[in-house]
């Protein structure tokens, strides 16, 4: 499958998916740590990819975000971006508005 | 080297943005020894205060702020924490609040 294809596929698969370094039980970035426990803290049911298994899709997705650097988070197709941004949203609440529906 | 490449970041980010205020503190130390240190590039925290935010959501603050660092992100940065407020919103908040450990 094409690589942007496979992007768009993952992304209509998950509704709630984060690209990140490493797995929810080990995080190989304190970025990625962050982003993992803040959607555990929004009660959220979520995927991730990790991007160290797939240097391809690595790239391609930064291209595909128009965002350089990971982790990212995507609900239902859409980027809402990294870290601090989903650490942000965690605390003002409106992480767990977002991926309850 | 690492002041140069403050400089760097510091002079694309004014050129860019024309903040009213831009604090920039290199973290790398912090990370020294982890995986995403080994490629020589470093991290970065940055506090941006500029008009230029006005109207904008978080994401496209922070695509902002990527696209205008453009090929540093690739050569210099390897993560960015970025802090992003209008001069209103930096009014109002408090003292402190730029901390996003």
């Amino acid at each position: 499958m094409e690589i942007n294809e496979r992007i768009k596929d993952l992304l209509g698969k998950h509704p709630v998916l984060l690209f990140m370094k490493g797995t929810p039980d080990f995080p190989q970035c304190g970025f990625s740590a962050a982003a993992v426990r803040a959607l555990q803290g929004a009660n959220a049911s979520f995927s991730t990819v990790n991007i160290f298994e797939e240097p391809e899709l690595r790239d391609a997705l930064k291209s595909y975000s128009n965002w350089p650097t990971y982790p990212q988070l995507y609900v239902k197709g859409e980027l809402i971006g990294g870290s601090d941004i989903i650490v942000e949203m965690m605390k003002s609440g409106e992480l767990k508005e977002l991926v309850k529906s | 080297m690492t002041a140069t490449r403050l400089e760097r970041i510091r002079a694309s980010l004014t050129a860019g943005l024309q903040p009213d205020t831009l604090e920039l503190t290199d973290d790398s130390h912090l990370h020294a020894g982890h995986a995403g240190a080994r490629d020589g590039r470093g991290h970065f925290r940055v506090y941006i205060v500029s008009k230029r935010f006005a109207t904008m959501r978080p994401l496209q603050r922070h695509q902002l702020v990527y696209r205008t660092l453009g090929d540093l992100m690739q050569t210099d940065i390897h993560a960015l924490s970025i802090s992003t407020f209008t001069p209103d919103e930096a009014q109002t908040r408090q003292p402190g609040h730029f901390n996003p450990r």
